[in-house]
């Protein structure tokens, strides 16, 4: 089981892998992260597929408003983690 | 006896740089595997091998600028000995007929040897433009820099351009080449299509919410990594849609325009540092939606990685610009000569819809057709993007 903060860590190198310009000491962890790094559908799609294969959590369609943010999505992953 | 030639990526490609081999004499290859790698205005492309067999003989050196068509290397077929191929191959082998057609541009060039390495490669372009007043010592360093002589004279207003012209150009523009190279590329291909083609403009408002909840309850039962997303349901839509309107999915080529046997679709794809280019997702009127989806996701992962393999940048025959994740509502699209349609997708958006007499929400995309007027009329461009509407009314016809 991972805690919150090497799971925040996991989500910012997975992101860091498809955006590596990206600036998280810029980032406003409860706005949407799509947004304020410019990543499309596909990135978004990537990162997920890469969070699944690391965290093994597989976010459905359904629930894509619960981690638009950074925070959403960390805390998502926590609550829904595989316990190893 | 299998010849491997250097591909065309597109109308506006001439040439390439040959960067280096993959493979060496004796290597047997599958087909897919990566042969060598050419450099091009769209960046370093890896060519593939197009047929199984045994490399016998290479015959392109790195450093090399090479016309399309251009023989690379011969490899032995099944049965075949690759040393006797390798002894029987000769260097000076020419290119046939049909690829030095699409390689010739509208003028007879000299060899790609003696011109200076210009990004600009439209033919119309070129056709009037005056010699630049250049020495023969300063064409030499321009072309050992990588300098864009053509560009270089014009700011120069007609005065010589001398090597220290030359030299100071390459300093300024040493860092951002590749990029400067791809802007003029797409430069090119543009003003050409804006010159040449008469384009005529047709829109429509597409309701997409039956389209989308068929297409989630398509991934609900999916794991994440086949999940298929709204770009790749709509690349299917078309290719369907554009298989009952052949006159836009072709070229327009010496004046007359040829149908294309197959539905292939150049994606406009962004890069995240600027720049565009086109990976093509192939047959996209015959694959099933998932295979369709995993297309599309690899060519563009590898598109942004600057990855990109000779099969990605094979002739597409139509191009779509899906714009609507930037929050485009409308896209005007610019056809990419020699191609004669383009089809662009706004952002897919909850909107106002009438119907039954009452006005109720449903998510909408505008899609709009930019065509070639000298091979179609507006009547043929309005039944294809209401064929499109029909397609995505049915997304069970879809998978």
């Amino acid at each position: 089981m991972m805690d919150a903060q090497s799971i925040r860590r996991t989500v910012i190198d997975s992101v860091m892998e498809i955006a590596p310009e990206a600036d998280f000491a810029k980032v406003d962890p409860g706005r949407s992260l799509r947004e304020q790094l410019d990543l499309d559908s596909f990135d978004f799609l990537n990162l997920l597929i890469a969070l699944q294969g690391r965290l093994g959590v597989d976010v459905p369609e359904a629930d894509y408003r619960l981690v638009d943010s950074l925070d959403g999505l960390v805390d998502y992953l926590v609550r829904h983690q595989v316990r190893g | 006896m299998i010849d491997l030639r250097l591909p065309s990526f597109g109308a506006d490609m001439d040439d390439a740089e040959f960067i280096r081999w993959n493979v060496q004499p004796g290597q047997p290859v599958n087909k897919g595997d990566i042969a060598c790698v050419v450099e091009t205005q769209k960046g370093a492309i890896d060519v593939e091998v197009w047929q199984a067999g045994t490399v016998a003989r290479l015959l392109a050196e790195p450093g090399q600028r090479l016309p399309v068509g251009h023989l690379l290397a011969v490899l032995a077929g099944e049965g075949e000995d690759w040393h006797a191929v390798a002894a029987t191959a000769t260097a000076a082998a020419p290119a046939p007929k049909a690829e030095a057609e699409k390689a010739a541009t509208a003028d007879a060039r000299p060899p790609i040897e003696e011109r200076p390495p210009a990004p600009d490669a439209a033919p119309a372009a070129d056709a009037g433009a005056p010699a630049a007043r250049v020495s023969p010592a300063a064409r030499k360093r321009a072309a050992e820099l990588g300098v864009d002589l053509q560009a270089l004279a014009a700011a120069a207003g007609g005065k010589p351009v001398s090597i220290g012209d030359v030299e100071r150009a390459a300093a300024a523009t040493a860092p951002s080449t590749a990029a400067q190279n791809m802007r003029a590329a797409i430069a090119a291909a543009m003003a050409r299509s804006k010159r040449e083609i008469p384009h005529y403009y047709l829109g429509c408002e597409i309701e997409v919410e039956a389209a989308l909840r068929w297409l989630e309850g398509f991934n609900a039962g999916r794991p994440v990594a086949e999940r298929v997303l709204w770009a790749a349901l709509a690349l299917r839509a078309i290719g369907l849609a554009l298989r009952a309107s052949p006159q836009l999915n072709g070229r327009f080529v010496d004046g007359r325009f040829e149908p294309a046997p197959a539905v292939h679709l150049g994606v406009v794809t962004s890069l995240r540092e600027g720049g565009l280019v086109v990976p093509t997702v192939h047959d996209a009127d015959r694959q099933a939606l998932p295979a369709l989806m995993h297309e599309l996701a690899e060519a563009l992962s590898r598109a942004r990685k600057g990855q990109l393999r000779s099969s990605d940048l094979a002739d597409s025959t139509v191009t779509v610009t899906n714009l609507g994740d930037l929050g485009t509502d409308t896209v005007y699209g610019v056809i990419y000569p020699p191609q004669v349609a383009l089809v662009g997708l706004g952002r897919v958006a909850p909107r106002p819809v009438a119907r039954d007499g009452q006005v109720v929400v449903a998510r909408t995309v505008q899609v709009t057709l930019a065509a070639d007027h000298r091979v179609s009329d507006g009547l043929l461009g309005a039944r294809f993007l209401a064929d499109l509407q029909q397609q995505l009314a049915r997304p069970e016809g879809l998978a």
